[in-house]
């Protein structure tokens, strides 16, 4: 009887595997293709796309491209700065309007809870033609921090929508043990419940840095100038109207991927240990 | 010093009142116990006292100082909380002191008062270690240390024992008495367990529904509760209630027989007798007829469930080796004094004649 149990455990437990690596096999399977064939001589990309480079074949004339013309630690660093300022601004700004949100009783709240909410559904896109007048007209245009700017206010409303739902969860006798002893809104906010809500932070870390990295959109309308050129415009000058060199455009995808992996990994070990060691009780 | 008292608090949330004009006069070493079910703004009535919530009208004045206006910190209180409330990323010592650093209070004296705390509750091999290596009962007693460090004119606790079982319940329940006898401190301490406040309050606020029902000593809620609500939130078992209608002076319940009661009572009345009140007797004799039940056999005392001849069922207090059976025919009758009565309508105390008043005057010599 339990032995039965202990098999019926085992196949479905096997079947549920199955499927989970099924899908991360299908969800890997385009990165991995760009990994695999940045490595390869263009005749090989185009001959046997599927094929793993082997020692005959395999050549780095791509990331030789690559690092050669265009500037491309340049346009790491672009990136770079706009994503991790945005972040900053996002956790910054999306934990202080939680906090207001989800703490104090004031008229209004919960239509501005609403309005945010709306901001996670209607598409910052929609608004490109009066954002690029606004950042020309503040002389903003063709600058990093016109990036920073847009990329915070997209990425804001998911974020207070997270961090309010979490923070209600945090203990009030905690806040008013606080307040007991004279601490300030602020010292409660960053000292107290940001430590308790890191899960969500880590989640939302994880969620709004990886679109803005990848977003070719606004670095194309607000700052294509060479100087301020991010990592995902750069990729696409390999790419012309009528010759593409390939090696190039794959290496530098396969770069542009090196920085998000090492962001997502300190972030994921931050959530993991946001969980076990929030032991809050 | 520590004296605190409410002047006309009330609470409204939106149009719904919470709270009912509340005034207290809480003597300096008072320990005053606020006692409630759930909802009835006893907790709303203690964080209006901290200053974690605005009252709608009154006044709060601690130690002669009106506070009203002030943030809890500045309110020469402290507070201890059902969960706690350890701060996670501090020591116990981290826990103890923040407030006082917070204060900007000179080294020495904290470690005076940290010193001070940590002998009162043993705390010292605790110190190095956060909350979550804690049991339930030393992290009350690191909340107890943080409220005494504070030095404060009113200690306040808010359930503080409802998070611990029942063995360790005990246990620092008796630590809460004998910190209060040793500091000597203005305690307000809320709960709904009327044992708790039985046992440790010279002064007991009953509320419900946002309403002060009745503020006195133990003794004098339990002997001369004010109405019906009072008289069955506090003792346990509960007190008995029996429907009946009372006139010249001949009280009778529930169809099953007649008593003798004052003559103020009159028309539909409710009859309250605490369980120690009745005497059980035999069936056919003079009294309140009914049928045995049910029998709790608790070692040192038993209470029997019997069923009146309306279908009311009443607990009696009984030696623990009664001879009673299930089933069997029995008769109640009053131990003297024992009856409360209570208009069946507003559940308000009526007036007993000169031969119950003189019970509570017995009581006090006894």
């Amino acid at each position: 009887m339990t032995q039965r149990i202990a098999r019926r455990f085992q196949i479905s437990t096997l079947a549920a595997h199955l499927v989970l690596i099924g899908f991360t096999l299908l969800a890997l399977a385009p990165t991995l293709l760009v990994i695999m064939n940045s490595f390869k001589p263009r005749k090989e990309i185009f001959g046997a796309p599927l094929a793993l480079p082997s020692f005959e074949t395999i050549t780095l004339i791509g990331y030789d491209t690559v690092l050669k013309r265009g500037d491309i630690l340049n346009y790491f660093q672009n990136s770079l700065i706009v994503t991790v300022c945005a972040l900053f601004f996002i956790i910054l700004f999306g934990a202080m309007a939680a906090f207001a949100l989800s703490e104090y009783r004031f008229p209004g709240n919960r239509l501005i809870g609403l309005f945010l909410v709306m901001g996670i559904m209607v598409p910052i896109r929609l608004g490109t033609v009066g954002i690029l007048k606004l950042m020309v007209s503040l002389g903003l245009a063709n600058t990093l921090f016109a990036l920073i700017l847009v990329y915070t206010a997209q990425g804001l409303p998911m974020a207070v929508f997270v961090m309010s739902e979490f923070m209600r969860q945090v203990s009030d006798d905690l806040k008013n043990a606080a307040r007991v002893d004279g601490l300030s809104e602020y010292t409660i906010l960053f000292r107290l419940v940001l430590p308790v809500v890191r899960p969500a932070i880590a989640t939302i870390a994880v969620f709004t840095m990886v679109p803005i990295w990848n977003d070719l959109w606004f670095p194309l309308v607000l700052a294509p100038g060479e100087s301020t050129r991010t990592m995902t415009l750069g990729a696409q000058s390999f790419i012309g109207q009528f010759i593409t060199d390939w090696n190039a455009v794959l290496a530098a995808l396969t770069l542009a991927i090196v920085p998000m992996l090492i962001l997502y990994l300190m972030f994921s070990r931050q959530l993991i240990r946001g969980i076990t060691a929030g032991a809050v009780k | 010093m520590g004296k605190l008292v409410l002047e006309g608090i009330s609470k409204r949330f939106g149009a719904v009142e919470v709270l009912k004009t509340v005034d207290l006069d809480v003597a300096d070493g008072e320990f005053i116990v606020i006692v409630g079910p759930s909802g009835c703004g006893k907790s709303t009535l203690l964080r209006i006292i901290a200053g974690l919530s605005d009252q709608s009208t009154g006044k709060v004045l601690i130690g002669g100082r009106d506070v009203s206006s002030l943030p809890p910190s500045k309110r020469g209180i402290a507070m201890v909380f059902q969960s706690y409330a350890l701060y996670p990323h501090l020591t116990v010592e981290g826990n103890l002191t923040l407030g006082l650093k917070q204060a900007r209070t000179a080294a020495s004296l904290i470690a005076e008062r940290v010193a001070e705390a940590v002998r009162i509750l043993a705390l010292e091999p605790f110190l190095k270690r956060r909350p979550g290596e804690l049991s339930g009962g030393q992290r009350q007693r690191v909340a107890i240390g943080r409220a005494i460090v504070r030095h404060p004119e009113v200690f306040l606790f808010d359930e503080p024992l409802s998070n611990l079982d029942a063995a360790l319940r005990n246990q620092v329940r008796a630590e809460i008495a004998d910190l209060h006898r040793r500091l000597g401190a203005t305690m307000v301490y809320v709960t709904h367990d009327q044992v708790e406040a039985m046992t440790l309050a010279d002064r007991i606020i009953v509320m419900n529904g946002g309403i002060v029902q009745q503020i006195g000593t133990p003794s004098e809620l339990y002997r001369r509760p004010a109405n019906a609500f009072v008289a069955t939130f506090i003792g346990s078992p509960g007190m008995n209630m029996v429907a009946g209608t009372a006139g010249g002076g001949v009280l009778t319940l529930a169809g099953s027989g007649r008593l003798p009661c004052s003559a103020a009572a009159n028309g539909a009345v409710t009859a309250g007798i605490r369980p120690n009140g009745f005497e059980i007797l035999p069936g056919g004799n003079d009294g309140l007829a009914g049928t045995v039940i049910a029998s709790e056999y608790l070692g040192a005392e038993s209470f029997l469930r019997v069923r009146l001849a309306d279908g009311t069922v009443v607990t009696v207090h009984e030696h623990p080796d009664h001879g009673w059976l299930i089933d069997q025919p029995v008769t109640l009758r009053l131990r003297p004094g024992n009856l409360h009565l209570f208009d069946a309508a507003s559940g308000v105390r009526i007036a007993e004649g000169p031969d119950a008043a003189a019970q509570p005057a017995a009581a006090r010599v006894a």
